[in-house]
């Protein structure tokens, strides 16, 4: 009886387990503790994708705050001409010329350490290959056919796909080789992806390293709480027998 | 059950060690609970600082600008208004501002940092009523004391062009004048507490 | 002892308001079994949740817009601009769940303690209502976000109605509003997560303590202990709520607390299973999530929706689960209440009914592949099987003779020495090396597993299992 239980369990779980994606994601290694990695991702994403994405949901200030930096230096750091303190990260680009030119409107970033993950965003960054096949030159192994650019070309220099052949005739992609260094070395190259990936996972929730600090307080309350709870409930059970 | 041999005195002890634990844990909940209800940072966004410029302005001119969502007036009052409110202190109940809102460098007999722009909130100090701006002498309605000033429509409180408050009306004080500074000659910066763009 | 003024304000209210009276009839003189054990703690947890949900409630409610357009916005803005905002909406989340974790830990007390059967029948209708009511208020809470499985789970859920024959098309537009879930629909299902459904589920709690104070307590002997009482008509076996219960339950508040705030404050999206990853992701009426799953409470009903292949007959399936419970108290024709004093028929159906809710509840999370839907099938059955076949098993097996008077329960602390003596068997000392064998701890922990008495406590530990199955 057990023993069918238990194989049936592992059936059932071992579904769940291939139905997975099928490209392995790299592990982003990214602190968020590390305020200074953020920082610079901040500088990166003003620089690689402010042009396209708005991050709708984060201020200025609150970054100056959460990153214990001066107001001033965020605005004068970061923030592109003629943004203001309270201001969100809002793209310049508006919503007719992006149609236009990417037949979508780039989606606003704020939550997408949220919905993806920060390995899945790390890999995609680092995964555009070119594709001469697409309008803009390049695919992603990541996200196929995704009609994003790649923004890293200078730095990143160019990718190609390497092809294998499946064992059911099909070419699939074994993976992307670097034929044309950029301006950045690989190693340069992989902080800089992570400083903005480290950036996004904090605009996901800036709240989450206060959050984290609040929670021993309150724990350590309930436990001092529970305690003398339990002091007082076996004092009065004592009279229960 | 069986009551014999209970230290009262130790229950008694630890159920008031439980209630203040628990009391003092309920009050650190009622904080951001209560916090919660405090303007969030949009509003403060919101409410940052305004800019006017009065380079514009004709004299007699009134601006009407919103600050943290409340009215604010900027007045450019006539040399003849600013010789009216001279002789009006025997009918006002605090000419000297002394019982008044406003910043120091606006305590004065015209109330403002140079005498003919006049910066207000617009917001009577009794209920928080909008008054009308009525510049003209003795109209109709108001009767012939008028010397040009502003009504309150809700309950009658009549203020001069500088905002002191008229005896024998409901309300208590003088508009009230917000914060504000003199960034160029011709622009004025409403609502900064003299630090940075902070709220 | 002298009048103050105080004193005297308080008769005056008194006199005119039966608090005392009150206080007594629930409180102080409410007779409760001395033997509750850990189960019995959800119900007082359920009401601190219900409690937690309305304050939090109330405060997102100061917040949110219920607009298509800005709702979702709107969310975000409490999680960053609200001061504390994050705590109340994360309070309000883990709390959703929370209260699904402990009333079906609830209901499966009443389950294995008989505490459906006669005399508390109604106070089982009361809770399966309640039931109902929470899930139709989780169900329109979590349309309110805005997010992708917000939105195509109403939109799946609420096409579910058109299954009706003959009037289901027009009682899914009816309930939506609008051709698909829209601003219309958020906007109602907004009136009725804040105000319809609230006030019915605080009247029902209502309804379900007082009749359950008229009958009084069951308790895990499934014994009524007041057939023996007193001179003074007490029941020997009861003890007053309070203090008694109200202390002991203030220590399960606190160890539930313990896990809420840990979730609140470092897991609150618990893998995706409170908070689900593409809820993240604004709505978009043009294009559906590549998977979507409701949240982990509906995930058994949904499986038993999903095994059916037939779309109106799985609708009927996944209602018949849920309203197959109300028939509880009149499947069961036991003669005893208690799992302990049943024979072993009802106790190995039991641990397969838990067995295929659990199974259910993970198959529905996960996509419908062939085979996923083949054991879905099957532990759908089984599921169905416990109830509808419940007269008949309950009927034939032999159950042990029921106490008179309630047994003694075994605490905590008393089953310490057993697990040390455990641990002792599966652990052999180890020699001790180098110098840190000086320290405190060092003597007692200094041990290493032992294969050989690990394999013996499994097997005594089997063969324990067994024999609580006979």
């Amino acid at each position: 009886m057990k023993t069918i239980i238990l194989s049936i369990l592992l059936l059932v779980l071992s579904q769940g387990v291939f139905a997975g994606e099928g490209v392995d994601l790299q592990q982003a290694n990214i602190d968020p503790e590390d305020r200074a990695s953020i920082l610079h991702g901040a500088k990166n994403f003003v620089t690689y994708c402010l042009g396209c994405h708005s991050l709708k949901h984060i201020r200025y200030q609150r970054i100056a705050q959460d990153l214990r930096i001066d107001e001033m230096k965020v605005l004068a750091d970061v923030a592109p001409q003629g943004a203001s303190m309270y201001d969100p990260m809002h793209s310049a680009m508006n919503a007719h010329d992006s149609n236009k030119w990417f037949g979508i409107q780039p989606p606003d970033l704020s939550l997408i350490a949220r919905s993806r993950n920060p390995d899945w965003l790390y890999t995609y960054l680092k995964s555009f290959y070119a594709d001469p096949k697409k309008p803009l030159g390049t695919n992603n192994l990541v996200f196929k056919d995704v009609g994003m650019p790649n923004v890293f070309w200078q730095v990143q220099g160019e990718q190609h796909a390497k092809l294998k052949l499946g064992d059911d005739g099909n070419e699939t992609i074994d993976e992307l080789e670097l034929v044309e260094p950029g301006t950045l070395s690989e190693q340069e190259f992989d902080i800089l992806v992570t400083d903005l990936v480290n950036f996004l996972a904090y605009v996901g929730e800036p709240v989450k390293q206060d959050r984290e600090r609040i929670g021993k307080y309150v724990i350590f309350y309930l436990i001092m709480f529970l305690v003398i709870a339990y002091l007082l409930k076996k004092e009065y059970w004592k009279d229960v027998h | 059950m069986n009551n014999e041999g209970v230290d009262e005195s130790k229950r008694q002890f630890l159920t008031s060690a439980l209630t203040v634990v628990g009391a003092v844990g309920t009050g650190y909940l009622a904080v951001p609970f209560l916090a919660q209800m405090q303007p969030s940072v949009k509003t403060m966004a919101a409410g940052a600082p305004v800019q006017v410029d009065i380079s514009k302005m004709e004299s007699g001119q009134l601006l009407r600008v919103a600050w943290r969502g409340k009215p604010v007036w900027v007045l450019n009052r006539t040399p003849a208004a600013l010789e009216t409110l001279k002789s009006l202190d025997s009918q006002l109940s605090d000419p000297l501002s002394n019982d008044s809102i406003q910043p120091a460098n606006s305590k004065n007999p015209v109330r403002s940092i140079k005498p003919e722009i006049f910066v207000t909130l617009g917001l009577c100090t009794h209920l928080g009523c909008s008054p009308t701006f009525r510049p003209e002498i003795a109209p109709n309605d108001l009767g012939p004391d008028w010397k040009g000033g502003f009504f309150c429509p809700c309950h009658g409180s009549r203020f001069d062009l500088a905002g002191r408050v008229y005896s024998g009306v409901p309300a208590p004080t003088n508009l009230e004048i917000p914060p504000y500074e003199y960034l160029t000659d011709t622009l004025i910066l409403i609502g900064d507490e003299g630090k940075g763009a902070k709220a | 002892m002298k009048t103050t003024r105080l004193t005297t304000c308080a008769n005056w209210f008194l006199d005119r308001f039966p608090l005392t009276k009150l206080w007594n009839e629930h409180m102080a003189h409410y007779y409760a079994p001395k033997n509750f054990n850990f189960w019995y703690f959800f119900g007082s947890l359920a009401l601190m949740v219900l409690v937690n949900q309305i304050l939090t409630g109330i405060l997102l409610t100061m917040n949110y817009k219920p607009d298509a357009q800005l709702a979702f916005d709107s969310v975000e803005y409490i999680m960053r601009d609200v001061n504390w905002g994050w705590l109340v909406r994360y309070m309000h989340s883990t709390g959703a769940s929370a209260f699904f974790i402990v009333i079906y830990l609830h209901m499966f007390r009443g389950l294995i303690y008989g505490s459906y059967k006669h005399p508390r029948e109604l106070i089982w209708i009361f809770g399966m209502l309640l039931f109902l009511a929470l899930m139709a208020e989780a169900f329109m809470g979590y349309l309110l976000p805005w997010g992708q499985m917000s939105y195509w789970g109403a939109q799946v859920i609420i096409s579910l109605f058109s299954a009706i024959p003959i009037v289901g098309d027009d009682l899914s537009l009816w309930i939506r509003g609008d051709y698909v879930v829209s601003d219309a629909t958020l906007n109602r299902f907004f009136a009725f997560h804040v105000i319809a459904v609230p006030l019915a589920l605080v009247m029902l709690v209502f309804l379900h303590i007082v009749a359950l104070h008229e009958v009084g307590s069951n308790n895990p002997d499934g014994v009524e202990i007041k057939k023996y009482k007193d001179k003074e008509g007490i029941p020997l076996d009861g003890i007053p709520f309070h203090p008694y219960y109200t202390v002991k339950d203030l220590v399960g508040v606190g160890v539930f607390l313990i896990f809420f705030a840990t979730i609140i404050f470092y897991l609150p999206e618990v893998g995706g299973f409170f908070l689900e990853a593409d809820n993240f992701v604004p709505a978009d009426p043009m294009k559906t999530p590549e998977h979507i799953a409701p949240l982990w409470y509906f995930t058994p009903f949904y499986a038993i929706l999903r095994a059916v292949p037939d779309k109106f007959a799985g609708v009927i399936a996944m209602f018949g689960s849920i309203a197959v419970l109300f028939l509880l108290p009149w499947l069961d024709r036991s003669p005893v209440k208690s799992v302990r004093y049943r024979g072993s028929i009802f106790k190995k159906a039991l641990a397969l009914f838990v067995v295929s809710f659990v199974a259910l509840g993970y198959l529905g999370t996960q996509p419908a592949t062939p085979s996923a839907t083949q054991f879905a099938r099957f532990f759908s059955l089984i599921y169905f099987g416990f109830f509808l076949l419940m007269p008949i098993y309950t009927r034939w097996e032999k159950a042990k003779p029921v106490p008179s008077r309630l047994t003694k329960p075994l605490s905590a602390v008393e089953l310490i020495p057993a697990l040390r003596a455990a641990l002792n068997e599966m652990t052999v000392a180890a020699p001790i090396q180098g110098h840190q064998s000086h320290t405190f701890i060092g003597s007692e922990f200094r041990r290493k597993p032992n294969p050989e008495g690990i394999r013996n406590v499994l097997v005594r530990l089997a063969k324990k299992i067994k024999a609580s199955f006979d």
